[in-house]
């Protein structure tokens, strides 16, 4: 990968595996290959999107990248720290700078906590603030993210999705992050709430200088929001490249299958799109296919792609693609 | 309107809560065509399923209740048919697809057996033949070794193939209206894409009409004929395909066209979109339910609940402002 020197986050080779256990005396029996060795840089100020279908792991790898998991190999570097060798004090320590928004607002608040208590509860775990300096904070968290800061004392409950949602991202800005982990923000959400939630993202990024590592399964709406965007498919990364890159030129006949299944809202567009339409289903990851992982469902498979595994090479400047038969 | 196979008019149907009554669908009407593909657009909680699960007599009552309106299907009112035969024109006649294909497959009997049970309920078709007949059904829904996967039950089947047996079984026996909700809201995209080529597919094989309630423009947009887009419990704008995409016209239907992404452009630097948050119906609307979020409402959008009226042909809207010029309509 390339030596840029504002890297903020290197993952190398991260593999995490889920192992399977079965029978009387619990014998591990096989494992899920969550996230297979992928590698790639978040750049400090980016939006890198990380795309794919359901169970390619891309919750996973953000996940093992903030060590919620332990990864089963590899490395994560954030500003030249290797997370995985630390201590468990010292990673808590850490996660101040890097934090998480999760996919589903409705439980990811617990319930019998108030606003007020959820957003300022980073603050007195951290030891960052305490009593009315807490509440302060809060208010202004709230103000920050459109909700009233009057909603302090009032539950989740009494909040719709898109409200939830801006608690969320209020409780994750709360420690003053460089680095937050979007998984999935706004799939739960209807789509007039959806555009809301992403401006609130594009603002705080520019007013704070936040890098987003932005999970998402719309790739429509990754366009809109990142710099640059990985393509997952189980457990692999298949193509990285900068968004326009990806999108106008896509190399890999998973990502120009992907794009090309995406609906299209204007059916004039619609009517001359060359459609690529992938037969069969996403085979499981407790036993990935040999080689590569997509040749069972790829068009253009051919004997070598059964053989071995193909490299994920950089075929063009910033441009990252792992097949075989992209030249 | 000649040849209307479903023609629904002033629908309302209420729901009991404890925080008091949901007037869920208010004065839904519109008809649908022999063979044509209706799309039903809006987002959670317009209305959209509830229409169409009233029409059905599928709404739960208590606490639901249809309290006003006519569904003719083919000139008889659903409404008002005694279940027995409504039972009769529901699968046979009209047949529906769920969102989830999860839980609308019962994970108890093979899939066969599901495929076989409306063969011989509604043709009357002996065991042997609805059999024969099931694997014909799994076969044209693009299920390989369909005569073997009879015997399968439902968890050995992925996402994409149970919403393939749901078609299957919606399709087999030959129903000229397909009520299909959400089917491909919890599936991937890839996935999508075969399944919306596949009733594309069978849609010119078969002819029949098909009503798709979702949530997702783009969908609509390749695979309807006409659309009808809900706010509020109520249809706002009703137009073809094309000119709904081509000239929106009612401010919500502006706004959520201009708030999607496009997987096909760049978009501008920030996304157009809608502030507030749709409504939960308490009462009947009297004013238009979309005033409060709308930049043109004027004052008699505070007072009156506008009428769906046409602006051009096949092209209605309800909305007391004409978005064109920003003035009364």
């Amino acid at each position: 990968m390339s030596d840029n020197n504002d890297v903020l986050l290197k993952v190398s080779d991260l593999k995490m595996h889920f192992p399977i256990y079965r029978g009387v005396i619990q014998r591990q029996v096989g494992a899920v290959h969550a996230v297979d060795g992928v590698s790639f840089d978040v750049r400090r100020g980016e939006t890198l999107g990380l795309v794919g279908e359901s169970g390619c792991g891309k919750s996973t790898t953000g996940r093992t990248i903030l060590q919620l998991y332990k990864p089963t190999a590899g490395e994560v570097f954030f500003e030249g720290t290797n997370l995985v060798s630390l201590k468990r004090e010292e990673m808590r320590w850490m996660r101040r700078q890097m934090q998480m928004i999760f996919q589903d607002p409705y439980a990811s608040l617990n319930p019998r906590m108030t606003v007020g208590e959820i957003v300022g509860e980073p603050l007195s775990v951290h030891n960052v603030a305490a009593g009315k300096e807490i509440q302060e904070r809060v208010a202004h968290l709230l103000e920050l993210v459109g909700l009233n800061p009057g909603f302090a004392g009032r539950y989740p409950h009494e909040f719709s999705g898109g409200q939830r949602q801006r608690i969320g991202v209020a409780r994750a800005l709360a420690l003053q992050p460089s680095f937050i982990i979007c998984d999935e923000p706004i799939s739960a959400l209807d789509v007039s709430i959806q555009a809301q939630v992403v401006n609130l993202l594009e603002e705080l990024q520019e007013q704070f200088n936040l890098t987003y590592l932005f999970i998402a399964h719309d790739l429509s709406m990754v366009r809109h929001i990142s710099k640059r965007v990985a393509v997952m498919y189980l457990g692999v990364i298949m193509e990285l490249a900068n968004r326009d890159d990806l999108y106008l030129d896509p190399l890999h006949p998973y990502t120009q299958a992907l794009l090309s299944a995406v609906p299209i809202p204007d059916p004039m567009a619609d009517i001359n799109r060359k459609r690529v339409i992938l037969e069969g289903d996403v085979p499981s990851p407790v036993n990935p296919p040999s080689g590569c992982r997509f040749r069972t469902r790829c068009p253009i498979a051919d004997k070598v792609c059964a053989e071995s595994r193909p490299e994920f090479r950089e075929v063009r400047p910033g441009h990252f693609v792992a097949c075989h038969l992209v030249s | 309107m000649p040849d209307l196979l479903l023609d629904i008019k002033g629908l309302e149907t209420q729901f009991k809560t404890p925080e008091g009554i949901v007037h869920a669908v208010n004065g839904v009407s519109f008809g649908l065509k022999e063979g044509e593909t209706l799309g039903v657009v809006g987002e959670s909680g317009c209305g959209k399923s509830v229409t169409m699960l009233s029409v059905l007599g599928l709404v739960a009552s208590p606490p639901g209740k249809v309290a006003a309106g006519e569904a003719l299907f083919l000139g008889e009112d659903l409404l008002k048919m005694p279940a027995e035969k409504l039972r009769h024109v529901r699968g046979a006649q009209i047949a529906m697809i769920f969102q989830d294909p999860m839980t609308s497959l019962n994970p108890v009997l093979t899939i066969g057996r599901q495929l076989e049970e409306p063969l011989m309920l509604h043709i009357g078709m002996t065991k042997n033949q609805a059999r024969d007949r099931a694997a014909e059904l799994l076969g044209m829904v693009g299920i390989p070794n369909a005569k073997e996967r009879l015997n399968d039950y439902p968890h050995q089947y992925s996402g994409g193939m149970r919403q393939r047996v749901m078609i299957a079984m919606a399709l087999s026996c030959s129903p000229q209206v397909l009520i299909a909700d959400e089917p491909t809201t919890a599936l991937d995209v890839t996935i999508q894409a075969q399944i919306t080529d596949l009733v594309k597919r069978l849609r010119n094989e078969l002819g029949m009409a098909i009503v798709w309630i979702t949530h997702d423009l783009g969908v609509v947009a390749g695979l309807a004929q006409r659309v009808l887009v809900m706010y509020g419990g109520c249809v706002i704008e009703e137009a073809s395909v094309t000119e709904l995409f081509a000239s929106p016209t009612h401010p919500y239907t502006i706004g959520l066209i201009n708030s999607l992404p496009r997987v096909d452009r760049n978009a501008h630097s920030r996304l157009y979109s809608i502030e507030g948050q749709p409504p939960v119906l308490y009462q009947k609307p009297h004013s238009c339910p979309f005033a409060p979020r709308c930049k043109w409402a004027m004052e008699r959008c505070w007072k009156e609940n506008p009428t769906l009226d046409p602006v051009a042909d096949e092209h209605r809207v309800a909305c007391w402002v004409d978005t064109k010029t920003g003035r009364p309509r």
